[in-house]
């Protein structure tokens, strides 16, 4: 098992390295650090120049790729072209916002997933299974920024009709959230309508796969034998059946979850919240590759991470899975 | 069980072209001396399909938008980016066939979203065509020979699953330059096509292993040969059903980056850029974003279906548990 780990982490890091000069070639071959500043009229050539040495950017790439490794590791991801800025605590603040954002939506997205794939398949092809299925068919082919536009409509219709503003549209807090428990409150009804919106997919496809799952543990011996020795039903379902059942969403979940880490991208550009994704946005409308490179990167890192929790928690809970 | 003759009747004249052509798979059925109805493996899957009714109006609706979208030109009642100022700002009504209303400058949505359509389909079919090509080739490849071009593949595979996919979309098309259709679509099969050479590698892992591709070895075949006659037939069916998965993706995804801004451009219409626009001009104009986005649902919705009954016709064995 520890054997294994250590294997799967040293694989992560060349596979991390390898990630990062494609990306950085990719950015560096492709971008122009400088085009954003040769839009700025009366630019002088003593910063023009200021620029090219802090960069490097008259050295050959691998050169350039090492010094921008120095300043990754040592460096904060060095600084911004766009006001000079260092770059890692900038992308603190934004993820500590997107933390918030994705546990609160994720939590609240398995819940209600469990539930409804659990009844789902105890009352297969009932009326509920197949309303089940119908909004989770709609809801996997909704564009999630169209999905959030819908309901800023809506708010603004109810708005402009009652004059009563259900909601706030945009941003994590008003302009004077207060302290203590209002903020608290403040950025909870700030974060309703961006949370549904990512709970949306997420509980159209967790609830298929643990509808999915549950059915194919019911039809399983061990339920019956569970069954044969007398367990009143509610045992059998919830003991042997549902804790089983729960396994592959593991995984599922500590997949998409490291995704989602990487910024709800979409939601966080409808509803301007200053997380990861409007962060990532902003940095490619200003065409500024260093922050780019630096967000792909911890993103990167992070979906790494979560791959290898999903592996090791899989096989914690079932133990049939073998490490070699 | 007039069903039953007309079918019977489809098989006798298939059997005889088939005799004609000298295909042997037809011909075997006789040879248990029991009248069997012989069928070939395409005319069960269209049978399946068929008797899938969700799938099959699906697809009738899918062909219907797609019409729509290739004679955009002749169909729509106004131009592209026709503007009437005279016009602007009208909720969706009948009068002037502004069934889906007018933006501020007169534009007739309607029309638009014809166009959008059109480009949309556009792209989300050459993804699909283009990723299925690189994907089945090089998962072919992979999956027959083994060795470098397997390892190379499954590393790349790694590697691209340690990048959010939308990211990379996003950087690739603000760095390579973007708002041609062409180049979208380029981008987004680049981004599309390890998937389907992961189901294929793996399919062609486990049919290398099989005896009848051993007897065409035997029999001094190519490994071309083998490869295109006797294996890739074996694969069609999830080939064919990751395609439409493909498909829906695309339309979703290009949306996604034509809404944000690193999509499509105009002068070519996309259905998210429409979206964005209609956002720009505040959400009084309801209609303006609401028109756009219920076609994209209904497009991925129509091709989702059509996957989900491909997959059921393909695989027979497979429960019926969408998933």
């Amino acid at each position: 098992m520890l054997s294994y780990v250590v294997r799967r982490l040293l694989y992560s890091v060349v596979v991390l390295v390898a990630a990062s000069f494609l990306v950085f070639t990719f950015v560096s071959v492709s971008g122009d650090p400088l085009a954003q500043l040769n839009v700025i009229p009366n630019l002088s050539e003593q910063s023009r120049q200021n620029v090219i040495d802090s960069k490097h950017l008259d050295d050959p790439i691998p050169v350039r790729y090492g010094y921008w490794v120095n300043d990754a590791v040592t460096n904060q991801f060095g600084t911004a072209l766009q006001g000079n800025r260092p770059i890692l605590p900038d992308l603190w603040r934004v993820m500590k916002n997107t933390l918030q954002l994705v546990l609160v939506a994720e939590l609240l997205a398995i819940l209600v997933a469990i539930g409804v794939g659990v009844y789902s398949a105890r009352r297969q092809y009932s009326a509920f299974d197949y309303t089940a299925t119908t909004f989770s068919f709609l809801g996997l082919a909704t564009p999630v920024f169209w999905m959030a536009l819908m309901l800023q409509v809506l708010v603004v219709q109810v708005f402009e009709h009652t004059g009563y503003k259900i909601f706030p549209i945009a941003s994590l807090s008003s302009i004077d959230p207060g302290s203590g428990i209002h903020f608290a409150l403040d950025r909870a009804h700030h974060l309703v309508l961006p949370v549904l919106v990512l709970m949306v997919a997420s509980v159209a496809s967790y609830s298929r796969y643990i509808r999915a799952s549950m059915l194919e543990v019911m039809s399983s011996d061990y339920l019956r034998t569970a069954r044969a020795k007398g367990l009143p039903e509610r045992q059998v379902t919830m003991r042997h059946g549902f804790r089983n059942a729960l396994i592959p969403l593991v995984t599922l979940v500590a997949l998409s979850f490291g995704n989602l880490l990487g910024g709800a991208i979409v939601t966080e550009t409808v509803f301007s919240l200053d997380g990861m994704g409007l962060y990532f946005v902003n940095a490619l409308r200003a065409n500024d590759p260093y922050p780019v490179m630096a967000w792909l990167m911890v993103t990167a890192t992070m979906i790494i991470v979560f791959n290898l929790v999903a592996d090791i928690a899989y096989g914690y809970l079932d133990p049939r899975v073998r490490y070699e | 069980m007039s069903d039953d003759r007309s079918s019977a009747a489809r098989d006798l004249t298939a059997r005889a072209s088939a005799a004609e052509s000298g295909s042997q798979d037809v011909s075997l059925a006789y040879e248990s001396g029991v009248e069997v109805k012989a069928r070939s493996q395409w005319a069960y899957v269209r049978m399946r399909f068929l008797r899938h009714r969700l799938a099959v109006a699906s697809l009738v609706v899918l062909v219907l938008i797609g019409l729509v979208g290739v004679f955009a030109p002749q169909l729509a009642p106004y131009g592209y980016d026709e503007q009437n100022l005279d016009l602007g700002i009208q909720s969706p009504t009948l009068e002037g066939w502004h069934l889906f209303g007018t933006d501020q400058l007169g534009r007739d949505y309607l029309s638009r979203v014809m166009y959008g359509i059109r480009t949309s389909l556009w792209v989300a079919f050459f993804v699909a065509f283009l990723s299925t090509a690189i994907g089945t080739t090089v998962g072919a490849l992979a999956g027959y020979y083994g060795g470098h071009v397997d390892n190379v593949l499954m590393r790349l595979t790694d590697l691209m699953l340690t990048l959010p996919g939308l990211a990379v979309l996003l950087t690739a098309s603000v760095f390579l330059g973007s708002g041609d259709p062409l180049k979208i679509g380029l981008i987004l099969a680049f981004l599309f096509w390890t998937a389907v050479a992961r189901i294929v590698r793996g399919l062609f892992l486990s049919l290398r292993e099989r005896e009848f591709v051993e007897a065409a070895k035997a029999a001094g075949a190519s490994d071309l040969r083998i490869i295109v006659r006797h294996m890739l037939p074996n694969c069609l069916g999830p080939i064919i059903v990751n395609t439409t998965l493909v498909v829906a993706a695309a339309i979703l995804v290009e949306a996604a980056l034509s809404f944000l801004g690193f999509g499509i451009q105009p002068p070519n219409a996309a259905l998210g850029k429409l979206i964005s626009d209609g956002q720009g001009e505040g959400f009084g104009l309801w209609w303006l974003v609401t028109f756009p986005g219920l076609l994209i649902v209904l497009i991925a919705l129509c091709v989702n279906f059509v996957g989900d009954g491909l997959r059921d016709a393909f695989d027979p064995t497979q429960r019926r548990v969408r998933a």
